[in-house]
């Protein structure tokens, strides 16, 4: 099995963030191809749609059907944008990318805005990860000293540059009309699309965003080429994926494997579950994705189809493992407090009804619930869904309703008993 | 009302964009501006506005926007303890207790003597590495209540290593 082969492949070696490391093992290989031999820019957007990569960042876009949307033969400049906010309950994948392959990600983003024509590019990484900002921006310095950034690279007559642009602490920001914003210097507050980004995205100019590990699986894509990436995975589903594999098991981590691997075999590789449990609920793809109940999770593989079927959605990889020592009450109370912290407030029925949703959580795990608060539940997310600019608030709905489905016995006893029908105690 | 060194890294912040959108240095300029002075007073957000040719209102905005401003003074060390789920589902509700014990002050209460505030935050992106906090420029993972112990006698020592 390929495992911890392409965007994490040199995780585990002493200084794999540094520019001779990474050239040492055929880093900046895939740029050099690309300008010299040459490698035209229809060609690489041909090679990334045969590699069926999906946007990594959570909403599984597929990557060279993105990038060909960028207009071609317009004047002015074009900017290619990095979402490195990575914020979703469960999510920590492109962290590690940022602290152990900054280069990985770096080539692909130049590959790209080669592809793409664009010249000025920023990688947009959330306030608090300051270690990954002082190890890309490091990685950035020895890029321009080594000639892959600025002026000419590489001799030819393409030149891009990349800067990292620092967040200031807002989950919405990784959304990506949001981050456009805040990049603009303002409140991150999603746009209305239409207009989409390849046609208006920063400063209103066309502007291409991916995901980190998005950009960072480019590299092996170009010199491997698109089949061999397809072939990692299967057909629609294209390649390996990280999971980051958090919750109730022995060895939490971010695990790079082939798509469509079967979930028990992951949860076997990040440890299993805790002696003597058993598995209750799995959140597939960070905390937007609807609850999966464990005894259905343990036959489903992990690729985009697959999960779609089971009723949730791949997301970014943010496995989360719940066993049986769990109150989903007080569990689901907690994520619906995210959604209302992180709420932008710009769409009435999002900052009203995250209030809302949680509002009426808490009650119901403080032993105050009452008959009707249930389908008061299901009311409110049903008229939230649908009706919001972008996607934080169908992503709060997902697992209010999704555990009362799964679990409304243990909703209903909360209501009756006034307490966890499971007790977490002093948790 | 800001230092050389100060000035010079918003300059640097403002040279990454286009001449005309010396907006897209602001949340840089505050939180340089932040870093010098502790906390945003009003004063120092409109100098920042006027800094970059803003109306303040701009400024204000995204200072009460996101959470990594500080409106308020804050301690010299501060704890921001993860309590989303990954963490809740590993003891993040104990880690605050017990920081809380130790110190003597609730969430979002500064000690008389200056040196801790306690705040719980949402998701910092390290999940795999629960129950986590972030203190200053880093991430301390993997938190038993001994190792936040270890940690408070280290800052009440004076450790210069951790800010």
């Amino acid at each position: 099995m390929y495992v911890n082969g392409v965007t994490l492949k040199n995780r585990g070696v002493p200084d794999s963030h540094k520019l001779s490391v990474y050239a040492g093992t055929g880093g900046y290989d895939a740029l050099r191809k690309v300008l010299q031999e040459p490698m035209a820019p229809e060609q690489i957007i041909a090679e990334m749609k045969k590699s069926a990569l999906r946007g990594r960042g959570g909403a599984g876009f597929p990557t060279g059907l993105k990038w060909s949307f960028m207009p071609k033969g317009v004047s002015g400049t074009k900017y290619l944008l990095c979402n490195a906010d990575e914020g979703e309950p469960g999510t920590c994948k492109d962290r590690d990318i940022m602290r152990y392959e900054p280069h990985r990600l770096i080539e692909g983003m130049i590959i790209g805005a080669y592809a793409m024509g664009a010249t000025a590019g920023y990688i947009f990484i959330r306030g608090e990860f300051i270690e990954p900002i002082n190890i890309v921006e490091g990685a950035l310095a020895e890029a321009y000293a080594a000639g892959y950034l600025g002026k000419n690279i590489l001799g030819t007559n393409f030149s891009f540059d990349l800067y990292v642009y620092r967040g200031a602490g807002a989950y919405i920001c990784g959304e990506e009309t949001a981050l456009m914003e805040a990049l603009e210097g303002k409140k991150g507050q999603p746009r209305f699309k239409p207009p989409f980004p390849a046609s208006y995205g920063l400063y209103g100019r066309p502007t291409t965003i991916n995901n980190v590990e998005t950009f960072a699986s480019v590299p092996d894509i170009i010199t491997k080429g698109g089949e061999w990436f397809l072939n990692l995975g299967k057909p629609n589903n294209g390649g390996t994926k990280i999971f980051s594999v958090t919750g109730q098991v022995q060895k939490p981590g971010n695990y790079e494997v082939p798509m469509g691997l079967p979930f028990r075999e992951l949860l076997e590789m990040a440890g299993g579950l805790r002696p003597g449990r058993q598995l209750k609920a799995v959140i597939p793809g960070g905390t937007s994705t609807a609850m999966i109940a464990g005894e259905v999770m343990m036959d489903v593989t992990m690729d985009y189809d697959s999960i779609s079927k089971a009723g949730s959605a791949l997301g970014a990889g943010s496995v989360i493992v719940m066993d049986d020592s769990v109150c989903m009450v007080r569990t689901v109370e907690r994520i619906a407090r995210f959604y209302m912290h992180e709420s932008c407030g710009q769409c009435t029925p999002c900052r009203e009804g995250m209030g809302w949703l949680w509002r009426v959580m808490h009650r119901l795990e403080n032993g105050q619930g009452r008959e009707e608060d249930l389908q008061l539940l299901l009311d409110v997310g049903s008229r939230i869904e649908g009706r919001t600019i972008c996607a934080l608030a169908d992503g709060g709905v997902a697992p209010v309703v999704s555990s009362i489905k799964l679990f409304r016995e243990e909703y209903e006893y909360h209501i009756e008993h006034k307490r966890c029908m499971i007790s977490m105690g002093e948790h | 009302m800001l230092s050389e060194k100060s000035l010079e890294a918003i300059a640097f912040e403002r040279s990454k964009y286009p001449p005309e959108e010396s907006r897209s240095a602001l949340l840089a300029a505050l939180r340089i501006a932040q870093e010098e002075q502790g906390y945003l007073r009003d004063e120092v957000i409109t100098y920042v506005a006027n800094l970059l040719d803003l109306p303040p209102i701009q400024a204000f905005e995204v200072a009460t926007f996101y959470t990594m401003y500080d409106l308020k003074p804050v301690g010299r060390h501060k704890f921001c303890v993860c309590g989303s789920v990954s963490c809740f589902l590993n003891g993040s509700d104990r880690m605050i207790r017990h920081l809380s014990e130790r110190l003597g002050i609730g969430l979002g209460e500064t000690t008389e003597d200056g040196l801790f505030t306690l705040q719980e935050v949402e998701c910092l992106g390290a999940c795999k590495d629960a129950p986590m906090l972030q203190l200053g420029d880093r991430y301390y993972e993997n938190l038993t209540p001994e190792s936040l112990d270890a940690l408070i006698a280290e800052l009440r020592g004076g450790s210069t290593d951790v800010r």
